[in-house]
């Protein structure tokens, strides 16, 4: 079976403005749900008390919430999560409050409205502690990108490099829009997937890269931007395959990996998606606009005297 | 023939073939079982032996036992049985071990000797409890400087000499000694130097009058939180091991600069590990009353004026002179010392002020009994709802005092390991920084159960996925990457059960992500070929230029993963460092199936012929 037995001819190149305002658009969008909606930090991050629970029947969350009013257990927030037998409830930090006795005091409160409540976990993380890992967190992220950007700057010349760094900055900010649209819960596993796809997204601009590279030596008398189009129509079929198969086991932990999984998988779909993307569309064609030429992809011999004489 | 060489693809025979053996042990399961420890001492075979043929006489056969460790582990067919074989032990032999119920692998001897064990699993998937708690190690520096301060003034005067004051200034970590006059300054320097050799003290000038000053230097302060955090440890561990809480498998660790991770897993109710750790300790040296009988005081009810019964860990009656020779907090270290002229020993160092007390006391006392005490207190809430102080005094050791010695003196007549536990109960007991908790994550069993299954449902049916979808795309060349792809789960979960690394959900997941980009990698070195095939490139050539040019594709794309694995590695803790270890390794292991087990594979399939019409691919 084949899905591309011929080699596509996409003028990527040419229709490049219109993907451009299409990532445009994309960033623009996501950080202005980050910056007006915001994300939905998890415990991790905002320090407080999150208690979940399972109930043999679903149990009626108004009634719940009154119970813990009645109790004196203020600000809790509580909704069912995964199933409506499962409840969570999530509580601000309090420097006062011993977590354990909150974890006991909730299950007292829920077994008067259903004896066969059961307490399936509790977290309580101080609200200190919530922003060292969220320091943390940010400070991997950069350290990733740059070090990232390190090893591209190494391998390929400067425009590409550049190409490829912004075409991979596109994707963790489409992420983050994603949880701040879907108000989905952020958290330490939330970040690892950022940083998964991360590193990941950039495996197909760097296998355009290299193909646009290896043309480039042979294909001398085509113009740079022929070049590139023949190179990401050539690995389309590869860049498209790898993702489809990543995308298929991902989608398997998303359906199969249950609540504690979700914003994870959640996160390194739209992560796949959107660095498949940036990969094709918008990767070359920023190197494109940042001047790339043919003699900046040739194999640097050790220079020859007669190479300088053209210079003034 | 395709050109590629034999002792490579002897090479991946052989990986492969240590790859199944260590991932050997995970096949067998796990079951109930009893964890046995004994309170400072460590569970002997003879112990295995006799209990063994205790149970086998009372009808529960235990399908396995080995020590490990100094615990012993007893493995049974049935709950039931494993709760049965807790009463027998507990009613048999009370009091003598700390029984935790426990889950077991079934893993047989011969593989348990060659030390091959199983993947284990991180509390997401086990169920318990995670806790972090906070060194106040600011604390204990402070503690320190308020030490010294103690010292120097009592160094001052036993020498008699006149000072006007001295001052601790904790943000700039220094004490200053002043004085009045230089004779008395130059009289009082030496004084705390003859207690204080090592101290190294400035000579300073406090608005014109000679004064003394010890600056702690970073190095300083960096050891004594250091010492704090380790102390605390130390602490901490001895307390989860100790009888009352019966947790099996704890882990204490340092994580970051100043906080102490504690795992507990398979543990439900964290009120009372956590009341228990948050307790502070301290010692005593007392004098032991001879002249009297503790027997017949603890029978009679009487004891006599002057002293106070006490009882030793093993429920002995001893009694102990009313006043108190030397206290914990002027214990400075202690250390265990395996081989001296009187066998096991620990020595302890004591501060000046202890010095002093310990030296007029062994001088007058020699050929006595001297007693140490081990004091618990902590406060705990009463029925009433009120905090009360509750305390527990304990003997631990009583020794012949032989000599006359001052701030450093040895305590003998101990065991090896009971000596190594008291050197540590001593200093851990002696001085111990404030704990803060911090963070505290509980998973229920049914939970970790729920986990497990979800886990284990998401990788099969991901992996299922990528399995038939290479089948039906490349054919042959994907059934290849197909076994080359079980073969990369087989080296991963090996290199992970060799190395120990928890198992979290997070890092299920990461073993599904490297089964993805395991299959991207073939994709890659397929559509090359491929490739090459549509140019007119013959399939011999095809394959040798398709595993040649997609190198360093695979090389690059699966460097900038590395990168962002390490960095996750580096700055993540518990279920996160999870994902990050499974996530680095999948991507070594990936790489070498890939490129090498799969070019193997090519070379068993296509290799051997004469001439290659057609590739299935």
């Amino acid at each position: 079976m084949e899905f591309f037995h011929k080699v596509t001819r996409f003028p990527f190149m040419n229709t490049r403005k219109v993907w451009y305002g299409l990532s445009a658009f994309l960033i623009v969008a996501s950080l202005a749900l980050v910056g007006f909606r915001g994300l939905n930090l998890g415990v991790d991050f905002t320090g407080g008390v999150t208690v979940e629970t399972n109930f043999p029947q679903g149990p009626d969350i108004d009634k719940l919430r009154a119970a813990l009013a009645k109790a004196g257990v203020e600000s809790a927030q509580v909704q069912a999560f995964g199933s409506s037998r499962d409840i969570r409830v999530r509580l601000p930090p309090d420097p006062n409050a011993k977590g354990d006795q909150i974890g006991t005091r909730i299950m007292d409160v829920f077994a008067t409205v259903d004896p066969g409540v059961k307490l399936q976990s509790t977290e309580v993380v101080g609200p200190q502690v919530g922003q060292e890992l969220f320091v943390k967190g940010a400070w991997a992220l950069v350290a990733t990108l740059v070090l990232i950007a390190i090893y591209v700057l190494l391998r390929f010349t400067f425009k590409l490099a550049m190409g490829a760094i912004f075409a991979v900055l596109h994707d963790p900010i489409c992420v983050l829009g994603f949880f701040a649209l879907t108000q989905m819960t952020f958290d330490l596993t939330a970040i690892s997937a950022i940083l998964a796809v991360i590193g990941y997204s950039l495996n197909d601009t760097v296998i355009v890269f290299d193909r646009v590279r290896e043309r480039a030596r042979v294909a001398r008398k085509l113009s740079i931007a022929q070049v590139i189009d023949e190179s990401i129509n050539q690995t389309l079929s590869r860049t498209l395959m790898t993702k489809l198969v990543t995308l298929l086991v991902v989608l398997a932990l998303l359906i199969f990996g249950g609540e504690t999984l979700h914003g994870f998988s959640a996160a390194l779909v739209i992560g796949i998606i959107a660095g498949t993307y940036s990969s094709i569309y918008i990767s070359a064609a920023l190197a494109l606009d940042f001047g790339l030429v043919n003699d900046d992809l040739m194999e640097r011999k050790l220079t020859k005297p007669e190479e300088v004489d053209g210079l003034p | 023939m395709i050109a590629y060489p034999r002792w490579k693809i002897a090479l991946v025979a052989v990986v492969l073939l240590i790859g199944i053996l260590l991932a050997l042990p995970n096949l067998f399961g796990e079951e109930s079982a009893l964890q046995l420890a004994r309170d400072r001492a460590s569970v002997e075979p003879a112990d295995r032996t006799s209990l063994v043929q205790l149970l086998k006489d009372k009808g529960v056969v235990p399908s396995g036992a080995f020590l490990d460790q100094g615990r012993l582990t007893l493995r049974f067919s049935s709950k039931q049985d494993q709760l049965k074989a807790r009463d027998i032990i507990s009613e048999a032999r009370p009091d003598q071990f700390t029984i935790a119920l426990s889950q077991a692998s079934r893993v047989p001897e011969w593989m348990r000797n060659l030390g091959l064990s199983p993947l284990k699993l991180g509390l997401d998937l086990r169920g318990g409890v995670y806790l972090v708690y906070q060194v106040d190690v600011q604390g204990a520096v402070r503690q320190l400087l308020d030490h010294h301060e103690q010292d120097f003034r009592a160094s001052l005067r036993n020498a008699h000499v006149p000072y006007q004051d001295v001052q601790v200034d904790y943000p700039t970590n220094r004490v200053r000694v002043l004085f009045r006059d230089a004779d008395s300054f130059n009289r009082g320097k030496a004084a705390i130097l003859a207690d204080n050799r090592t101290m190294i003290l400035n000579d300073v000038t406090v608005d014109g009058m000679p004064a003394l000053e010890l600056k702690l230097t970073p190095e300083d302060i960096k050891q004594r939180e250091d010492y704090a955090i380790q102390q605390n440890i130390i602490i901490l561990r001895n307390r989860l091991n100790s009888p009352e809480l019966a947790v099996s498998e704890p882990q204490v660790a340092r994580q970051g600069v100043d906080e102490i991770a504690i795992q507990l897993p398979g543990l439900q109710n964290s009120a009372e590990v956590k009341k228990i750790l948050g307790k502070t300790a301290t010692l005593e040296f007392r004098m032991v009353d001879e002249s009297s009988n503790p027997l017949e005081a603890m029978t009679s009810g009487r004891v006599p004026l002057g002293s106070k019964l006490y009882y030793t860990r093993d429920k002995q009656p001893v009694l102990l002179k009313r006043e108190v020779v030397v206290t914990g907090d002027e214990l400075t270290d202690a250390s265990f010392q395996p081989n001296t002229q009187e066998g096991a020993a620990v020595s302890v160092s004591l501060d000046s002020r202890g010095a002093a007390k310990m030296l007029k006391n062994t001088q007058e006392n020699i050929g006595h009994l001297m007693a140490v005490v081990f004091i618990d207190r902590s406060r705990e809430k009463n029925a009433q709802g009120v905090e009360v102080d509750k305390t527990t005094e304990e003997v631990i050791n009583r020794a012949t005092i032989r000599g006359v010695f001052s701030n450093n003196f040895q305590i003998t007549g101990v065991n090896p390991i009971e000596g190594r536990e008291l050197a540590l109960l001593l200093r851990a007991g002696g001085l111990a920084a404030p704990l803060t908790p911090v963070e505290e994550r509980a998973i229920g069993p049914s939970l970790g159960q729920d986990n497990i299954d979800k886990g284990r449902n998401a990788m099969v049916f991901g992996m299922l996925a990528a399995f038939l979808f290479m089948a039906v795309y490349y054919k042959v060349f994907g059934l290849i990457a197909d076994a080359v792809l079980i073969a990369n789960v087989v080296l991963l979960v090996a290199f992970l059960s060799l190395v120990g690394a928890a198992l979290t959900l997070p890092g299920i997941a990461a073993v599904v992500l490297t089964v993805g980009m395991a299959v991207d990698a073939n994709i890659l070195i397929y559509e090359r070929i491929r490739e090459e095939l549509r140019n007119g490139v013959s399939p011999r050539a095809a394959i040798t230029a398709g595993f040649d040019r997609a190198f360093s594709a695979i090389a690059d794309s699966n460097v900038t993963a590395l990168i962002a694995g390490l960095v996750l590695w580096l700055f993540g803790a518990g279920a996160v460092r999870g994902f990050a270890v499974v996530l680095v390794i999948g991507i070594a292991t990936s790489m070498f199936t890939s490129l090498m087990g799969s070019r193997a594979l090519v070379q068993l399939v296509y290799g051997g012929k004469r001439k290659v019409a057609r590739l299935s691919i």
